[in-house]
C-alpha cells in the first residue's frame, strides 16, 4: 500500500502523502484549473503514465501525462469522437463534454464520458479509440441524462484475471442508461443488471435494466464476480460479474447515495456514503456517517468517529471514496471541500482538510 | 493578408501564434495558425470542427455568429480575433 494518494478538483489536483502523524497535502497541479479524473502511477506498468484529466470548460477537455508523479506535465491527445454524421438520429451531440472515469490494465487505459463514450488508449494514453460497438448500439439512445443534461459513463470495472486485450472482461455503468458486459475486450456488449430496480420510471420499467441509473459500480479486486452498485434508489450486489443483482435491503440510515468502495481482498465488505434521498442530498440528521458491511449487505455498522455530527451539509460524490489495497486504509472527499482518510477500515476518520475546493475524485495509489 | 490574433489567456495552456495567414476563407486562416501549433486547434474547435461554445470571433471588429461553417470570406486587410470568455468561482 502507496503513502501517496491524488485528489482531483474543480480548482487543481492535490497529491497526498502520508507520514507519520497521517496525511498531508503535498504540491499542487493544475491551480485553478477543474480536474475530473486521475489515474495514478501504478508500479506493475512503469511504462504508462500518471494521466490526469482537465476540464478547461470554454476550451475543452484536455488530458496531461506526467513520467514523473506529477513533477511535470505535459499536455497528450484528448479523446475525440469522430465525426457526427447528418442522420446520425442523435439527440446527443457528438462533442465530448467531460472524462468522468479512468482505468487501467497495464498500458491500456480506458476512459469513460459525457455524453456518455467509452475511449480506449492501447498506448497508455497516448492516443485514443471511441469503442463503437457500445457508442454505436441503438439502445444508447434510450440512455438519459441524470446528473449533467447529457448520459455519463462514470464506472469502468477490468477484470484482471482475463487476458488483455482480447479476452478482457470489462463492465461499465452509465447514470442513465445501466449496466453493460464485455467478454471479448469491448468488440461486443451486453446490457447486463438483471434485478435492479428504479422507483423514478413508470411502475412497468422498475426492472428495466436499460432505464437503471447506476451511480457507481465498484468489483472486488480479488473475487471480482463481486460486483456492488450504489443506484439511485437503491443499493445491490453482484455474485455474477454484473450479470444480475441482490438488493439489500434493511439499510440503515439511507440507500440514497453516490459512491461505494468494494474491499480488495474481502467480497464481504464494502463501505457507501449515503444522503437523506434525491431530493434532499445531505447528511441524515446534517451528521456524517459512513456505512460499512462485513456480511456481503446482510447487516451494516454506522461509523461516525472523527467525521462531523452537526451541521455538516457535505456531500461524497461516486468517485470520492475509495479503498487502498491494504483494504483499511480509506480515504473520502466531499463536494463541499472537506477530506477525511481512516486507517483502520473505517473504524475512525481523520480530517486532512474541510476547506479544499469542490472534490470530483479521490485515487489511492497501489 | 489577414491577420489572425489569439487571446492571450490561451497562452496559458499552449503556445498561441499571431500570423499573417494567407487565407480566403475564416477556415483556411485558423488552419494556418494549427499548422503552426496543432495542439491549438482542441482549444478553439470542438470534436465536430465547431467554434467551442464560449469561444468567439471578431472579424474586421464584427462578431461572427456562425459556430459550425466557418467558410467565411475574408478581405486581405481583415483582423481576426479570437477571444472566449471568463466563469468560474
Amino acid at each position: 500500500m502507496s503513502d501517496r494518494a491524488w485528489v482531483a478538483t474543480r480548482k487543481g489536483l492535490f497529491e497526498l502523502r502520508r507520514g507519520g502523524d497521517g496525511w498531508r497535502i503535498g504540491t499542487v497541479s493544475f491551480l485553478g484549473e477543474p480536474v475530473t479524473a486521475v489515474l495514478p502511477p501504478d508500479p506493475d506498468a512503469p511504462a504508462r503514465p500518471m494521466i490526469a484529466a482537465l476540464n478547461l470548460g470554454h476550451f475543452g477537455v484536455k488530458l496531461h501525462a506526467s513520467e514523473n508523479r506529477g513533477e511535470t506535465w505535459e499536455e497528450v491527445a484528448t479523446p475525440a469522437y469522430p465525426p457526427q454524421p447528418p442522420d446520425a438520429g442523435d439527440d446527443v451531440e457528438w462533442k465530448l463534454q467531460q472524462i468522468w472515469a479512468l482505468a487501467a490494465d497495464g498500458d491500456d487505459v480506458w476512459a469513460g464520458t459525457l455524453p456518455g463514450g467509452l475511449f480506449h488508449s492501447k498506448d497508455a494514453g497516448r492516443s485514443w479509440r471511441l469503442n463503437e460497438a457500445l457508442w454505436n448500439d441503438p439502445r444508447r439512445h434510450e440512455w438519459m441524462g441524470g446528473g449533467y443534461d447529457a448520459p455519463g459513463l462514470h464506472s469502468i470495472v477490468l477484470d484482471r484475471r482475463r487476458e488483455a486485450p482480447a479476452g478482457l472482461r470489462i463492465l461499465v455503468g452509465v447514470s442513465t442508461g445501466g449496466a453493460w458486459s464485455s467478454d471479448d475486450g469491448g468488440a461486443s456488449w451486453t446490457l447486463v443488471g438483471k434485478g435492479l430496480r428504479n422507483e423514478y420510471m413508470p411502475p412497468e420499467r422498475a426492472y428495466d435494466e436499460l432505464v437503471q441509473d447506476v451511480h457507481r459500480l465498484a468489483a472486488c479486486a480479488s473475487d471480482p464476480d463481486v460486483v456492488w452498485c450504489q443506484h439511485h434508489n437503491g443499493i445491490f450486489r453482484s455474485t455474477d460479474a454484473g450479470r444480475s443483482f441482490v438488493e439489500i435491503t434493511d439499510v440503515p440510515l439511507s440507500s440514497f447515495g453516490f459512491a461505494v468502495a468494494a474491499d480488495p481482498n474481502d467480497p464481504q465488505r464494502a463501505w457507501f456514503a449515503p444522503a437523506v434521498a434525491d431530493l434532499c442530498r445531505v447528511p441524515v440528521d446534517a451528521a456524517f456517517a459512513v456505512l460499512r458491511t462485513d456480511d456481503g449487505g446482510r447487516s451494516f455498522r454506522v461509523l461516525r468517529e472523527g467525521l462531523p455530527q452537526t451541521h455538516c451539509y457535505d456531500l461524497v460524490y461516486r468517485h470520492c471514496l475509495q479503498v487502498g489495497s491494504d483494504g483499511r486504509t480509506l480515504m473520502m472527499g466531499s463536494t463541499t471541500g472537506s477530506l477525511w482518510a481512516s486507517a483502520d477500515g473505517g473504524e475512525s476518520w481523520q480530517a486532512i482538510s474541510t476547506s479544499l475546493p469542490p472534490i470530483a475524485a479521490v485515487a489511492l495509489e497501489r | 493578408m489577414p491577420r489572425v490574433i489569439f487571446t492571450q489567456q490561451l497562452a496559458r495552456f499552449t503556445e498561441v501564434p499571431e500570423i499573417d495567414a494567407e487565407a480566403a476563407t475564416l477556415a483556411q486562416a485558423l488552419d494556418a495558425a494549427f499548422a503552426r501549433n496543432p495542439r491549438l486547434r482542441g482549444y478553439v474547435l470542438d470534436d465536430q470542427s465547431h467554434l467551442r461554445r464560449h469561444v468567439v470571433v471578431f472579424v474586421g471588429g464584427r462578431r461572427l455568429r456562425v459556430r459550425e461553417n466557418l467558410d467565411v470570406p475574408l478581405a486581405p486587410d481583415d483582423t481576426v480575433h479570437v477571444f472566449q470568455s471568463l466563469s468560474g468561482g
